[in-house]
């Protein structure tokens, strides 16, 4: 294990959010602000003794107006990470290799949207653009189809899945249950007391078949913030600390942004797979040791696609897996005990990284008893990310 | 300008023209459209209930049918020498409205409209055209100007169009997005233009690479060239979009992922194939489509045997 840089030499001592709405009615700097500052409370920490600062693409709160707005005096380390809530654990990677390499002692990791309210990507709007970049081009090749928003790009895949595995749009459904479940007794959440049943998954319109309305996350306003430090340092702060056992990124072979059509097999993450090997390398842990995890779901097939590639069940039998109850509470691995994406907010994955930490505090509103590690994931269908919290014991 | 083969010559000379009959108020200036207008718009001033209208209604009292009315437009007589040589295009560029004194009730206005401007050819991001100014003047009986108003059109030719297009998308609807061309994919959509399916192959070692790159993945040979496909292949994957509706689309809207029997795969979207017939491994083959006038898209219809 002392190969890995990480090793658990850091850890998260705060989290803050600001609520999960559909109109936040304030800018996303003030947002960015609320949540951070809540999250230096939250660990016990002033906003002079930040020096570092991480986001990810598409948040459009730049560092400097962040750093001067929250009263930051010196900003000695400060990253952005590309694709999106793909990138919603390599943030905290980012932050705890800076912590790590003592190139700064404690990086806020933040991410503020008005999604909901001031634009939302699931209108299928593209920007427009005066240069023809590499991306725009790969855009290109379904724009004028009509393939354009995240819903679409991600059936396609979801459809192979079923092809596949067998998958119905039932278990699809049966994610979504669970989430709105969980969601509903989290009183931070939009759907808080507001469970759906497999039927009205069933009835919910269809968006871009084979996904259904209630498959799809919501769209939200809102804002997170970790604050990472070193896991000595935490230890002295005012919360426990939620150590950083594993961090890890990945782009695989003919990865494109959401539409990677054109490998062999597209009814598998091969990018979670590098990633899921990484992080059990770096902990020596497997999947048998996470007593709860945090997974994506900005669309449910991918909840589905991603128990398998992190080894929780064996290709093809992750339906299985949740229609034996596994991923609700009580079940061997309870997904998203705070609702997820689609029943807390959409707030680009950072928002679970928060609930991974409750978990490892014991202060999530669904606790899963006798939590020793905590498996956190980002967006999938672009180049991902993910880590794995623990309570930080020698093991 | 007199050159019969300049478009905008006619046009020139009817500036200072009217440009359709002078339209009369249907009622005169009055307390309950006053009324209407001004909970509309928030506005709150008692001088518009003392006998005034607002300056900024101007327009209201000849307005007619509101929407775009391309017909309207195209029923100026000075506009057809302009489609007859091939700029069938129309866009609205400027409005723009000048106040002089607000009206008492009891006034009736008449608005007449003008042919004031006409540019020289200019190039724009829609295409090559004209700018017209329309200038409209809003009097009331004695003759006193109140107000006016210029509207400015482009009577254009659509970059895409030949001088010989048909004139059948004056003031087109939001078209399909165009992919965007650079030097890695321009191969693709000009053999799909002139109706060829074409795969990029690397002159290294032979593969044939989709979406097009610039470098071959397999043996990194930036040298390549393209061969045409036999636009044959089978259903791999698919979808059918219902929502969020974006024009110009008609939904349900299936879109496939194909394996093409070179051992490629292709998104595009199902010509006359109803959604319940999809059916992953379905064999397909490609039709090359004149989606809009002058831009093409390859679609896939059934094959004979599927
Ligand atoms: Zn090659």
């Amino acid at each position: 294990m002392s190969r890995f840089v990480l090793g658990g030499a850091a850890a998260i001592a705060g989290i803050g959010a600001t609520e999960f709405s559909k109109q936040s009615g304030r800018s996303e700097l003030r947002l960015a602000c609320e949540a951070i500052t809540a999250a230096l409370a939250d660990a016990g920490l002033r906003p002079a003794e930040v020096d570092g600062l991480c986001t990810y693409s598409l948040d459009h709160n730049i560092e400097s107006e962040v750093f001067r707005n929250i009263g930051g005096r010196e900003l000695k380390f400060f990253s952005r990470v590309h694709y999106g809530g793909g990138a919603a654990c390599a943030t905290v990677l980012q932050a705890a290799l800076a912590v790590q390499a003592g190139l700064a002692e404690v990086v806020v990791v933040y991410r503020a949207m008005n999604e909901r309210s001031e634009y939302r990507f699931g209108s299928g709007l593209m920007p427009a653009a005066h240069v023809v970049t590499a991306e725009l081009v790969q855009f290109g090749w379904y724009m004028p189809y009509g393939l354009m928003t995240p819903a679409s790009w991600v059936a396609m895949l979801a459809r192979r899945y079923m092809h596949e595995s067998g998958a119905t749009s039932a278990d699809f459904g049966r994610v979504a249950v669970t989430m709105r479940e969980h969601a509903a007794r989290n009183p931070a959440a939009w759907f808080h007391g507001k469970p759906i049943t497999l039927a009205e998954h069933q009835a919910s319109r269809p968006i871009c078949e084979p996904l259904r309305l209630l498959d799809c996350c919501q769209e939200s306003d809102g804002a997170v913030a970790l604050v990472v430090t070193s896991t000595e340092r935490a230890r002295g702060l005012r919360q426990p600390p939620a150590v950083i056992a594993a961090a890890a990124q990945g782009a695989a072979s003919d990865q494109q942004q959401m539409t990677s059509y054109y490998r062999a097999d597209i009814a598998r993450l091969t990018e979670v797979e590098l990633v899921a090997r990484q992080l059990w390398a770096q902990s020596g842990l497997a999947p048998a040791d996470m007593q709860t995890a945090v997974i994506y779901d900005h669309f449910t097939p991918l909840v589905l696609m991603q128990l398998e590639a992190y080894g929780f069940c064996d290709r093809g039998a992750a339906p299985q897996f949740v229609r034996d109850g596994q991923i609700g509470l009580g079940g061997r691995l309870p997904v998203n005990t705070h609702g997820g994406q689609l029943g807390e907010g959409y707030i680009h994955g950072l928002n679970g990284v928060a609930e991974g930490v409750r978990q490892i505090r014991g202060t999530s509103c669904n606790p899963v008893a006798a939590v020793e590690h905590v498996l956190v994931t980002a967006g999938t269908g672009v180049p991902t990310s993910a880590l794995i919290l623990g309570r930080g014991t020698r093991r | 300008m007199a050159n019969s083969a300049d478009p905008a010559a006619p046009a020139r000379a009817a500036i200072g023209h009217t440009v359709w009959p002078a339209r009369v108020a249907r009622e005169p200036v009055n307390q309950p459209m006053i009324n209407a207008w001004c909970d509309a718009i928030g506005e709150t001033n008692p001088r518009y209930r003392a006998g005034f209208a607002p300056a900024a209604m101007l327009p209201v009292w000849t307005m007619r049918k509101f929407t775009p009315d391309p017909a309207r437009v195209e029923g100026m007589a000075i506009l057809q020498p302009f489609d007859a040589a091939g700029y069938v295009g129309v866009a609205a560029t400027n409005l723009e409205q000048e106040y002089l004194r607000e009206l008492r009730l009891g006034e009736r206005v008449t608005e007449e409209a003008t042919l004031e401007a006409v540019s020289d050819e200019k190039k724009t991001a829609l295409g090559s055209g004209f700018f017209l100014t329309i200038l409209h003047e809003f009097r009331v009986d004695s003759g006193e100007v109140v107000g006016r108003m210029r509207f400015r059109i482009l009577k254009f030719r659509a970059r895409e169009m030949a001088a010989t297009a048909r004139p059948a998308v004056a003031a087109a609807p939001p078209g399909r997005l165009r992919p965007p061309v650079n030097r890695d994919n321009a191969f693709f959509w000009e053999g799909i233009a002139a109706g060829r399916l074409l795969v990029q192959r690397c002159t290294g070692c032979g593969t044939l690479r989709h979406p097009p790159g610039p470098m071959c993945p397999q043996c990194q040979s930036l040298e390549w060239d393209t061969v045409q496909s036999s636009g044959r292949g089978t259903l791999y994957s698919f979808v059918v979009a219902h929502h969020p509706p974006i024009p110009p689309f008609e939904y349900p809207l299936p879109i496939l992922l194909v394996d093409m029997e070179e051992g490629w795969r292709l998104v595009a979207n199902a010509f006359q194939i109803e959604r319940p017939a999809l059916e992953i491994g379905m064999p397909l083959a490609v039709e090359i489509v004149e989606v809009e006038p002058g831009f093409r898209l390859p679609f896939f219809v059934r094959a004979a045997g599927g």
